[in-house]
């Protein structure tokens, strides 16, 4: 049976201080205002220099890596039924300059990113990064948003692509991938499963078309 | 004649059936490895998982925040008579995708590849995708919806016959631990494994291997069925549980199908049906009745045929 995990109720925004007690593989729960932003929002406030779609104290300090099933009705109320994160890892490029630009100190998504993109980016800026839980609950962080204050960028980015902010209690679970120093909690996992996955190998060969740009180094990622 | 209106409400019915609720084999398989799982952190994401289903069920609210790529499988029965033909039907599945993503409600996912434009609606050039199979002696039609992952966890390569089975055992394995780190293939996962046919058709039948066969569902040849075992059991020694944590849950179940391929290669797909295994399907006869189920059957001993004729036995599903 499983150890019972260390959990933390968060509330929104979070200063560094209470930031400074969450270690890797704590499992956090979310009180407060956060909003979603994505490539299409990076895209659009940074590279093109639109800035941010509303006053920073409006949106919240922690940014969800996240498009929700929500549609907008046609009296202008939203319905929101399940929220799921998508891949971080692909927005690691832009990080730097969001800091610095939206003050964010929480950045909450999917599979995380490297620990060189921790030290680098993430350190510097006093920010953390959650990820979602099995990628799929879903209906469980949907049933944690209590109001919609607002969506921006809707015409612009489309309904997936838009800010929206959302007002949640309770909203997880979320486990520590990255602490204030920067550690990576898939990183140490990984670490610890990457020495068993030679003798899985024994007695096969690299196949007999080779590809470009791939490697036969298990311990790399492909990310 | 079964009336169009029938089609588009089965139609939307599934679209919110397969968002909502997880098929049983696939939480009875889930449900296996949270007994067996020793991994704390894998334990746990597994467990918050069975919660979700049953937020899900209560709220009546998708498991999942990403809807995937919500698709169809139409199979007719050679005397199936849909009101409007074919074309009518495929109006239906249309407009009942876009409806759903509506009503569910749905993350609408399809952009324009180059665009990137969007109708909000999961609707758009060549999506859905709709795949069609027949079957003979029946006058019902089966409809199947699949809202697959749509970014990580599948892989193509063409081996030859000097790879051997070690060769596909090492692409397997590549393919679980490639996207199994940090979870990005969402598993444990129902992994499918196309072996032959020509390239499109290695990679459709190992994406229908992993969405349309149940867990627990055996190939008919059993030395193949012997392999999904021997895949199943080694996808689950890796060392790796939920999220790329350590543990024993990658693979609730694997299916293998193949199909006859050139002589001098072997092409292989891999595909990983996710933590939400969002299928379901239905059948409507053609008096206009219902019935909901979540095996789809698409894989039947006529579906499977050797030979130019077909003579065998056509009332039965093979699994």
């Amino acid at each position: 049976m499983q150890k019972k995990l260390k959990t933390v109720e968060l509330t929104l925004p979070a200063s560094t201080e209470a930031l400074r007690d969450l270690e890797i593989g704590t499992v956090v729960y979310l009180t407060g205002r956060l909003f979603t932003a994505r490539e299409g929002v990076y895209k659009r406030a940074i590279e093109d220099g639109v800035g941010m779609p509303a006053a920073n104290v409006d949106l919240g300090t922690a940014n969800f890596h996240c498009s929700p099933a929500a549609t907008i009705e046609p009296d202008g109320r939203f319905n929101v039924g399940a929220v799921t994160a998508t891949a971080s890892f692909r927005f690691a490029k832009w990080l730097d300059g969001w800091f610095k630009l939206s003050g964010c100190n929480i950045i909450i998504g999917k599979g995380g990113m490297t620990s060189e993109i921790y030290r680098n980016t993430f350190v510097p800026n006093n920010a953390i990064y959650l990820t979602t839980v099995g990628y799929g609950t879903g209906a469980l962080l949907g049933r944690g948003i209590r109001n919609v204050p607002g969506v921006y960028w809707r015409q612009e980015l489309g309904l997936a692509q838009a800010v929206w902010v959302l007002d949640v209690e309770r909203f997880g679970p979320f486990i520590v991938e990255s602490d204030l120093e920067g550690h990576s909690l898939f990183e140490t996992e990984l670490a610890k499963i990457t020495p068993g996955l030679d003798r899985l190998y024994e007695g096969t060969k690299p196949a007999t078309l080779r590809r470009y740009g791939e490697t036969d180094d298990k311990k790399d990622e492909v990310i | 004649m079964i009336p169009q209106s029938i089609i588009q409400d089965t139609a939307e019915k599934l679209m919110a059936k397969a968002a909502i609720e997880i098929p049983d084999d696939y939480l009875g398989g889930l449900r296996r490895c949270a007994d067996t799982e020793r991994g704390d952190l894998s334990s746990f994401v597994i467990q918050a998982m069975l919660e979700n289903y049953e937020a899900a069920k209560e709220d009546r609210r998708a498991m999942c925040g990403d809807t995937g790529v919500p698709r169809w499988y139409v199979k007719y029965g050679n005397d199936a008579r849909p009101q409007g033909g074919p074309i009518a039907v495929e109006q239906t599945l249309r407009r009942a995708t876009a409806t759903a993503t509506r009503t569910v409600p749905l993350r609408p996912n399809r952009v324009h590849p180059l665009w990137r434009t969007d109708h909000d609606n999961n609707v758009g050039i060549n999506a859905p995708e709709i795949e069609y199979a027949f079957h003979p002696e029946a006058d019902w039609i089966d409809l199947t919806t699949v809202h697959k992952g749509g970014l990580f966890g599948s892989d193509y390569r063409m081996l030859f016959p000097g790879d051997g089975l070690q060769g596909i055992k090492r692409f397997f394995l590549d393919t679980l631990i490639g996207f199994g780190k940090r979870g990005l293939a969402c598993q444990p996962a129902i992994v499918g494994v196309g072996l032959g046919g020509s390239k499109d058709t290695c990679m459709v039948l190992g994406k229908q291997a992993s969405c349309l066969r149940t867990v627990g569902s055996r190939n008919p040849d059993p030395r193949i069925a012997e392999l999904e075992n021997e895949f199943r059991d080694l996808g689950n020694s890796i060392g790796m549980g939920a999220m790329g944590f350590m543990g024993s849950s990658m693979v609730v179940d694997c299916n293998i199908e193949v199909g006859y391929c050139h002589t001098g290669g072997m092409p292989m797909s891999v595909h990983m049906f996710c933590l939400s295994s969002r299928r379901a399907t239905a059948r409507i006869h053609a008096d206009g009745r219902v019935d909901y189920r979540t095996d789809p059957e698409w894989f039947t001993a006529y579906s499977r045929r050797e030979t130019v004729d077909w003579s065998g036995p056509v009332a039965v599903a093979a699994e």
